[in-house]
């Protein structure tokens, strides 16, 4: 695996949501690819074959009735809100449709 | 310079017996405790927050119950610290992030609702490593908790402030998250036992997740006991948590003293070498032959794929954690910094928000995620974890528990780790089970030459709690010197 | 999650992997380039179905279009930190009818949900829970009422979108000055319904899409109200030289909300295709959103990340695995579906399934009308329940297949045309069925029995032969029918001859002025096949 560029973390941090300034790029960058050396050992492991755990106690199925629980006033869903107009969050210009 | 509790040996176990029998008041207890909280909270700083005026109502709430002839509860009485990353409705939770700070919730985690229900007082939401990433209780936003026994040193992490608050005998009894060592990382350090339940065992409803598929919730205590009959009291099916193990809390306390005579006890070799203190190892061994004077057979077993564990853990945590924490965006709570489009506001506010361990870890995780290096990393670390299950699932079917350090160190001075994968390091003996699920407990046994507390760790297979308490139960009582009163 | 993916990338595929197959068709839509190259239309339709659960996909929040903002919501809803989501039971067991509906009881399978990731305001979570490559459904089939197949790849279950509105610049998303969010759609479960590229025509899109909301509703899965956003279409648009065999890049066209916008958007998409290829440029993959207004579709802004979701595992919730017998309960309780309502209504009149009067009447829903009207006719003992309208069984389907083949032609003619233009598409099968046999038996005409049925819709406690005798449309026996026929003869000796000589052309022709006559002189009462028959006769007889 090559090593992880600047390039690489810039593009991470813009789909984390996050602005890194070019000191923290360079810091990050040394860092993460120190950790993901540390991880070569399991990168370099052949496991074709072997399944992945995805959760450490296995269970299968766990539904709930489709019953109508308690819901939160408008007042109370708001409450939290940096910024709220007629019972709905504000936030500023969207840029684009969803994906 | 020590700000333990030496005076106290006020356990959780006595004082609800006390408070359930009327002989003593839950408001009496609860003032000992804000005393104490009092005089050496300025120094500790294990509290975000310390909830003295709702604990004095719900203590006097409990007093009145028992004067009217009703039974609180098998906490009664009891003070709790409560970590503060579990939702508290009407309380702040922060997870020690300015990205929560001031947010309060509109609902109790489960764990909370059901601490409340056996009577306990909560006395405050306790420190911890933002989002619970840490090993050292350094990473808050809110400041550095501190170690009771030697205010130079860090708790541990990332539930540094539960332990120490624990330590300092602000309350008898905590609640923390263990995520890949968080609870018994911070109890070995602090000299105090810590417990990982066996995941699914306590629901995670409220617990502000970390990395979902390893956090579990857990107790902290100065005695087995007392981690036994907190863990009863939280533990059992949740269905608001539909990765919650569909059976009742096991009935722990009940089973404490049966011993370990004939208990096939495992010395995990890879967790005994590289990396770990000379200090650490010898108390380890002598634990292993205090069992074995108590009657378990005790043998060294290789689980060799436990050395990938770290590696795995450092890939599949993060992964799961930058999607957690993507929903902290300025729009329905938190804080939020403007910018001229929500796009951008967004990324002002994360910004902002989040500490550099967190956004590192962010980073790490949405790497391994991203396209083009799912297989290599995400996918390789979870058919690791298979590889862990595997390596543990054949130790045990020789051994009922197994045992290892708990940390490779004794408490590290403040601000002596900067280097993250070095900080990372401190979690190799306390992950694996993180990865397999299963439980662990870190047990106070002696000192290093320092003398700081050291921590041994018993692990047991899925639901194995019951063993796994026994031995924890024996090493209490032939540990050389309480580590929690030194 | 690639471990899926076959190692030959040069065999396009589906997303679990299966080579991608186009079907041919005798219905193409084909589009010329300004070159004038000629282009045909490889399309497959992405159908979002909101389902018909009260809850939403993953908390008790209440699934309910129209409420004031921000009402329908909890802790859940809103992705506060530390909730957790639970499969809805309801949800699956919608999504597994769906799935004996188009594919049997082995379409269903064990799934699992994933993460998709994307920061967007309407997303509570900032990921979406969606099951991306172990769907609930896998590898089923929908046949149109034309008979052409359109293969369906997959359908899973996922969670719905909260919903901005937009503040200044006229409500739209570009230049607005703030947006506004209210989250009482999200949460609501989707059942995604992916079809293969096997809609060949923009009539095909409209019908898979219509046939599909039959069955959606037909089955109780979805209201499939369009209007309400209940039912949101996509469609994967391309195209290749006529007669080729090529699959080229497509693009996704959002934003369909009607069937008319579906195959405007489809035609025009390939039109701007086609002249892309036939001028040598390259067809984006992207996708684009479809502009009513105007008629065009557009491209939505490139995302940077919009191509890397980050899919994982979602380590909130395990598997969804039914059991069989689940899946077999569920399969057991389906109602019969269109297609093969079409094939059993067409089996018992003896018309094509493709026939329009068989189309229609199952689109309507009545089928059961019709055969329960014909297994009155054929003499059957009534059923006690067949007034209420309850679901026909084998029983029912063998006596209308009994019934006499003059009163099936009829019974569809009122059905398809008659009685929805009387307003009566609820009316009694018995009653239709009186009317009927006296049709048959040559008591009443064809354009009597179209006013007697009216009488039948506007009274209900009228029966056809009481309407009959009150409008004075009296079988007329048969001397006084003998009589009229042989007075129209002896007033027409040109013609008569004429018809006598016998040439089938010319008397097809003069069948026609013959039985006129007798109707005019008959004042309509007479039965006209009865009259031919007489014609006929009298002609043989010299």
């Amino acid at each position: 695996m090559s090593r992880i560029t600047r390039d690489d973390v810039a593009h991470v941090a813009t789909l984390a949501r996050l602005e890194l300034d070019p000191e923290r790029i360079e810091t990050f960058t040394s860092q993460l690819a120190a950790i993901l050396e540390h991880a070569e050992d399991v990168e370099a492991l052949d496991l074709a074959g072997v399944p992945p755990t995805s959760h450490p106690y296995e269970l299968v199925n766990v539904l709930r009735p489709d019953e109508v629980g308690a819901t939160l006033p408008n007042e109370e869903a708001l409450a939290a809100a940096p910024q709220a107009e007629s019972g709905r969050f504000r936030v500023p210009t969207i840029l684009g449709e969803a994906p | 310079m020590s700000a333990t509790d030496a005076g106290s040996a006020d356990t959780a176990v006595r004082i609800a017996a006390a408070v359930r029998a009327g002989e003593r008041s839950a408001l009496d207890v609860l003032e000992g405790h804000l005393a104490r909280i009092d005089s050496a909270e300025a120094d500790v700083h294990a509290f975000n927050l310390v909830t003295i005026d709702s604990a004095r109502a719900a203590a006097r709430a409990i007093d009145e119950r028992v004067a009217a002839g009703e039974d609180p509860g098998p906490l009664a009485g009891v003070p709790i610290a409560l970590k503060d990353n579990l939702c508290t409705r009407g309380v702040a939770t922060t997870c020690s992030s300015r990205i929560l700070e001031g947010w309060v919730p509109p609902y109790d985690a489960t764990v909370v609702e059901r601490v409340w229900a056996s009577g306990a007082v909560p006395v405050g939401k306790t420190n911890l490593d933002e989002f619970a990433m840490g090993s050292s209780t350094e990473n808050s936003a809110f400041g550095v908790t501190r170690n009771p026994h030697d205010l130079t040193k860090v708790a541990g992490g990332s539930s540094g402030g539960s332990a120490a608050a624990v330590a300092a005998g602000f309350s008898p009894i905590a609640l923390g998250s263990d995520t890949g060592g968080s609870i018994r990382q911070p109890a070995a350090l602090c000299g105090v036992v810590g417990v990982k339940p066996t995941y699914g065992l306590v629901s995670r409803y409220g617990l502000i997740a970390f990395a979902s598929s390893l956090d579990q919730v857990g107790p902290f205590a100065t005695t087995v006991a007392d981690a036994a009959l907190l863990l009863e009291a939280i533990a059992g099916h949740d269905p608001a948590d539909a990765t919650s193990i569909p059976q009742e809390a096991p009935r722990l306390l009940e089973r404490l003293d049966e011993g370990v005579q004939g208990l096939r006890v495992g010395i995990v070799s890879e967790l005994m070498g590289d990396g770990i203190h000379p200090d650490v190892l010898a108390r380890v061994r002598e634990a292993a032959e205090a069992l074995a004077a108590a009657g378990a057979t005790v043998e060294e077993v290789s689980v060799p794929a436990v050395t990938y564990g770290l590696s795995a853990y450092y890939l599949i945590a993060p992964a799961e954690a930058s999607s957690n924490l993507a929903r902290f965006d300025g729009v329905r709570y938190g804080l939020r910094v403007d910018g001229a489009t929500t796009q951008e506001m967004m990324v002002n506010t994360r910004t902002a928000g989040f500490g550099d361990e967190v956004k590192r870890r962010i980073m790490l995780g949405t790497y391994a995620l991203s396209a083009g290096y799912y297989d290599a990393f995400y996918g390789q670390a979870q058919k690791v974890r298979t590889l862990i299950c595997r390596d543990l699932d054949a130790a045990y079917e020789r051994f009922d528990v197994l045992l290892s350090p708990t940390s490779p160190t004794t408490a590290f001075d403040v601000g002596a780790i900067h280097d993250p994968l070095t900080m990372y390091l401190n979690d190799i003996c306390t992950i694996p089970t993180n990865l397999a699920g299963h439980p662990a407990a870190s047990v106070p046994f002696g000192t290093g030459a320092d003398g700081l507390p050291v921590g041994v760790q018993v692990l047991a297979p899925a639901l194995g709690e019951i063993p796994m308490f026994r031995a924890a139960a024996v090493l209490e009582a032939a540990a050389p010197a309480k580590g929690a009163h030194p | 999650m690639t471990d899926s993916a076959p190692a030959d990338a040069r065999i396009p595929t589906d997303s679990l992997g299966n080579p991608i197959t186009v079907p041919d068709s005798d219905d193409i839509t084909v589009v010329e380039a300004p070159d004038g190259s000629r282009w045909e239309l490889v399309c497959g339709l992405e159908v979002h179905a909101e389902l018909a659960t009260a809850t939403k996909m993953f908390s008790g929040a209440p699934n309910n279009f129209g409420d004031e903002p921000n009402t329908n919501v909890d802790p859940v809803t809103l992705g506060l930190p530390g909730t957790l989501p639970v499969v809805n039971q309801h949800a699956v067991e919608l999504a597994i009818r769906f799935g004996c509906a188009v594919g049997g009881p082995q379409s269903v399978r064990r799934s699992v949900f994933s993460r998709k990731n994307y920061f967007y305001p309407d997303m509570p979570k900032n990921f979406q829970i969606s099951q991306y490559d172990q769907p609930i459904v896998v590898d089923g089939s929908l046949e149109l009422p034309s008979g052409h197949v359109v293969g369906i790849e997959r359908a899973h279950l996922e969670e719905d979108t909260g919903k901005s509105t937009h503040v200044g610049g006229a409500g739209r998303i570009t230049g607005a000055d703030h947006s506004l969010v209210d989250y009482n759609r999200a949460g609501v479960p989707l059942l995604e319904i992916v079809s293969r590229p096997h809609v060949r025509s923009t009539d095909q899109a409209r019908q898979y899409v219509s046939e599909l909301r039959s069955i959606l509703v037909a089955c109780g899965i979805s209201d499939g109200k369009m209007e309400e956003g209940s039912l949101r279409v996509d469609a994967n648009v391309s195209v290749r030289r006529e007669g080729s065999a090529e699959i080229r890049t497509r693009c996704e066209i959002k934003n369909l909300n009607s069937l008319r916008s579906l195959g405007r958007a489809i035609e025009h998409e390939a039109t701007r295709q086609a002249a892309l290829h036939a001028a040598g440029e390259k067809v984006t993959q992207e996708t684009r959103h479809w502009d009513e207004a105007q008629g065009v579709t557009g491209t939505m802004r490139s995302k940077e990340e919009a191509d890397d979701y980050r899919y994982f595992p979602e380590p909130d919730l395990v598997p969804v695995d039914p059991s069989p017998e689940w899946i077999a309960e569920v399969a057991a309780a389906l109602p019969v579906l269109p297609a093969a309502r079409r094939a059993r209504l067409a089996a018992a009149t003896g018309e094509a399934r493709t026939a329009e009067s068989v189309v229609v009447i199952v689109d309507r829903g009545q089928d059961d009308q019709a055969l329960l009207a014909l297994a009155a006719a054929s003499g059957a003992a009534a059923r006690p329940d067949a007034a209420d309208g309850s679901e026909v069984d084998a029983s029912v389907v063998e006596a209308a297949t009994a019934a006499p083949t003059g009163a099936k032609a009829r019974v569809l003619v009122h059905i398809a045309q008659n009685l929805a233009a009387a307003g009566g598409a609820d009316l009694a099968p018995e009653r239709l069925a009186e009317l009927v046999l006296l049709e048959v038996g040559g008591e009443l005409t064809a354009t009597q029995a179209k006013q007697v049925l009216a009488e039948l819709v506007a009274d209900p406690t009228a029966t056809a032969a009481g309407v009959a005798k009150a409008k004075g449309f009296e079988a007329m026996d048969t001397g006084a029918l003998e009589a009229a026929v042989d007075a129209v003869i002896a007033g027409n000796p040109t013609e008569w001859e004429q018809f006598r000589a016998g040439d089938p052309k010319v008397r097809g022709k003069l069948t026609g002025f013959f039985i006129g006559q007798v109707m005019k002189a008959t004042k309509g009462q007479a039965d006209g096949k009865a009259a031919t028959a007489l014609l006929t006769q009298r002609a043989a007889d010299g």
